[in-house]
């Protein structure tokens, strides 16, 4: 049976590491931090490995479904009529599934800043932040409450935020933690506002009965919520879109994408973690968490995933195909994957007929944190060797740096879907449930599975091939140690066989088992798109030639635009500089300056001239007093003798 | 031989009063301000006596009070002797407008 002390176990040994190394690490612990850190994740992703194999396999199945099973719940704050904010851990397949995913990239990632992070001055910090981060991550896939997702979600923000401004003597970095926190922010007002219709609507805030309530057709919460409408559009759409924009402002969807290749400010083992592997799919998780309430109420509000997630996913990806810094490359990869997430979740039903979709996305995020977080280790790698983020700078490093070299390609093979590797089974998979219900999604989707290819490719070859070997001046300064192999490794090995992983036995909408549908036939357009983009790639970059440059300026002022990512930024700066500064930010200023700073300095500054003036009257003179005291007796005097009757 | 009645001691004890006040407020010595104020309390004292005299004769309560007062200011004038001469000491004067340092 499950047992709930190891469950609670698993997030909150993360948190003792936080605590441990936040308060004691920088002056007692500081080489020692991150052993400790390490050991203690490497217990929790060894507890998180447990309740899943026990889930999976021992108890989880009753009746041939996986259960929603309420591992442990404690009400926190109760207002009335049963809404209540409670703390506990929900146990289904997607959250164990998380658990694993969470805990098993973190330990690489603790085990890989051993060597990246070594000799950095805030190294007890690091993993602290680290810590907190895990934790709050491991927290908010529990949820059991949306309530609890909400301040779990804020969490992981914060650390986020901690984590990407960590180079804090650097103004990129500092713009770069606070635009993403204020965007993810702006986002995150749209998923409170969502929760309180929710919550106003079902009156709960716990994720089994919410769903539960607004999801039979019958009960008198789902009736009110889908006859109360505002602007034409019912009010548990409403909920659902405001919920989803919480969700693409963590998971970097259209148009809240900007924050992510910025963050990439952050330490590459960060980047790995939170902008690649787990919170950037936060967004998709909670989606899939509601996905009964999206596929059985609010149908508008999932075509409205699958639309941003498959534009995203297009347009990131010709992003991807300009950029130089091979962090944004990586960094546009990850959002046009997660959209990809998005989409299959939008495309997918409930139920047995077209459930293929959730299953999918689920598959494609399991995958997807293999190769994204193994990419960005081994860009981790390349960085570290080489000392910057510009493609133009490295070349010809396959004879320096084999591991990372070998690994990469792996990665780069799944993230392209070319048989046998992890990112086919999950790619071909979301194709086939997007072929199935909506074409026009299917075409971009496929689009973007060939781009896809050619921009890894072009990442892949200009790093490690392109230029002659280059002769270095510091030889000794190898690829990183085993510390930063070993993680590389490990992923290299889930990214490689985790496709044939079953994944629809377990993973699915309803908890029935799910069959994938393969059939040779439809994967031969996906992988001959794939592998003609790879060999694009090849002709174009394997060895150093003047075909990108012709072929980027014949491409002319749409190669300039996707360059610049499609002016998104300026969009923003524009708006908010031009439009809402100006508009709003203007008068507001001068309305505090003049009315309410008006207000206060008026009185201070009458209290200030009436006191100057009368300030002379305490002079210190002792005869002067007295003048004072006989004048006032005689005034009293004639006061009471005279007028006071 | 005309004898002095209760107008002419209180005109005596008024005049002395404001001679006692005048002097309080025009002097810058604190030992002629210290006298000034001596004139006061005894034109005050006057004053007990000529009404305890023409008003309730045969009692000797305004008596008492005079001796009270005299009592009084004699204790005032220790304590006021011993201001100046500390002030003195501090300030090497006995200016009543030198010693203004507390005010604003």
């Amino acid at each position: 049976m499950l047992n709930e002390n190891y469950l609670l176990l698993i997030p909150l040994l993360p948190l003792a590491g936080f605590v441990l190394l936040g308060l004691f690490g920088k002056k007692y612990l500081k080489n020692a931090s991150g052993m400790i850190g390490t050991l203690l994740l490497l217990a929790s992703a060894l507890l998180a490995l447990y309740v899943a194999y026990g889930y999976f396999f021992e108890f989880g199945k009753v009746d041939r479904v996986y259960q929603k099973m309420i591992g442990f719940q404690f009400t926190w704050l109760q207002f009335n009529n049963g809404v209540s904010i409670d703390m506990g851990a929900l146990v289904d397949p997607i959250s164990v599934m998380m658990l694993v995913v969470i805990t098993f990239v973190s330990l690489m990632v603790h085990i890989y800043s051993l060597g990246y992070m070594k000799g950095e001055e805030r190294f007890a910090t690091y993993y602290s932040f680290l810590g907190l981060f895990t934790f709050s991550m491991l927290g908010l896939v529990m949820s059991s409450n949306i309530f609890q997702i909400y301040i779990f979600w804020e969490l992981v923000g914060i650390s986020s935020f901690l984590l990407i401004g960590f180079y804090y003597e650097k103004p990129s970095a500092v713009a770069a933690c606070k635009k993403a926190f204020i965007v993810t922010r702006f986002a995150d007002l749209g998923f409170l506002i969502g929760i309180l219709i929710l919550s106003f609507y079902s009156g709960t805030l716990d994720f089994n009965t919410l769903i539960q309530r607004l999801t039979s057709p019958d009960s008198a919460q789902f009736q009110n919520a889908i006859t109360s409408s505002f602007l034409g559009i019912s009010a548990l759409t409403w909920g659902m879109v405001l919920v989803f924009m919480g969700g693409a402002g963590k998971s970097a969807m259209l148009p809240f994408h900007i924050w992510l290749p910025d963050a990439m400010e952050g330490p590459t083992p960060v980047s790995a973690l939170i902008h690649a592997a787990t919170m950037v799919v936060a967004g998709v998780y909670l989606i899939a968490r509601l996905f009964p309430v999206f596929a059985l109420s609010a149908p508008d509000a999932l075509h409205l995933v699958a639309y941003v997630g498959a534009i995203t996913a297009f347009f990131a990806a010709v992003i991807a195909c300009t950029q130089t810094d091979i962090k944004r490359v990586l960094a546009f990869s990850t959002i046009s994957q997660i959209g990809y997430m998005m989409f299959a979740l939008g495309v997918a039903k409930y139920g047995s007929e077209a459930a293929l979709g959730y299953t999918a996305s689920m598959f494609h995020l399991f995958t997807h944190a293999m190769f994204k977080a193994l990419l960005f280790l081994g860009a981790g790698s390349v960085i570290h060797f080489i000392h910057s983020n510009e493609m133009k700078d490295m070349g010809g490093l396959r004879k320096y740096l084999p591991v990372t070299h070998i690994t990469f390609l792996i990665a780069c093979l799944a993230i392209s879907g070319i048989p046998p590797f992890s990112g086919f089974f999950s790619k071909e998979e979301i194709l086939l449930a997007a072929s199935q219900n909506n074409q026009f999604i299917f075409w971009i989707g496929l689009i973007t599975s060939g781009l896809t290819a050619f921009y890894m490719f072009r990442l892949y070859f200009s790093i490690f091939w392109n230029k002659a070997t280059p002769s270095l001046p510091d030889k000794s300064h190898g690829e990183g140690g085993f510390v930063m192999n070993l993680p590389l490794i490990l992923l290299a090995i889930g990214a490689a066989l985790a496709g044939f992983i079953p994944f629809g036995n377990f993973v699915s909408a309803s908890g029935k088992p799910v069959e994938p549908g393969f059939h040779w036939q439809f994967s031969f357009l996906p992988v001959l798109l794939a592998l003609t983009g790879i060999l694009i790639a090849m002709r174009m970059y394997k060895k150093e030639n003047l075909l990108p440059d012709k072929i980027a300026s014949s491409f002319g002022g749409f190669y300039k635009a996707a360059y610049h990512k499609f002016y998104f930024d300026e969009l923003y700066l524009f708006i908010t500089k031009k439009i809402i500064f100006n508009l709003i930010g203007k008068p507001a200023t001068w309305f505090d300056r003049n009315i309410v700073n008006g207000l206060v300095n008026a009185t201070g500054n009458t209290t200030a001239t009436v006191s100057a003036k009368i300030k002379g009257i305490q002079s210190g003179k002792v005869q002067q007093y007295g003048l004072y005291f006989l004048v006032a007796t005689i005034a009293m005097a004639v006061l009471f003798i005279y007028w006071w009757k | 031989m005309l004898q002095p009645g209760l107008n002419h001691i209180l005109f005596i004890s008024t005049a002395l009063f404001f001679i006692g006040v005048y002097g309080f407020f025009t002097r810058r010595n604190l030992v002629t301000i210290l006298m000034s104020v001596e004139l006061v309390l005894n034109s005050v004292n006057l004053n007990f006596i000529a009404f305890n005299k023409y008003v309730w004769a045969g009692k000797l309560d305004g008596l008492f009070f005079t001796i009270f007062v005299i009592a009084i200011a004699a204790a005032e004038a220790a304590v006021a002797i011993a201001i100046i001469i500390n002030l003195y000491r501090s300030h090497h004067s006995i200016d009543v407008n030198k010693a203004e340092e507390m005010k604003f």
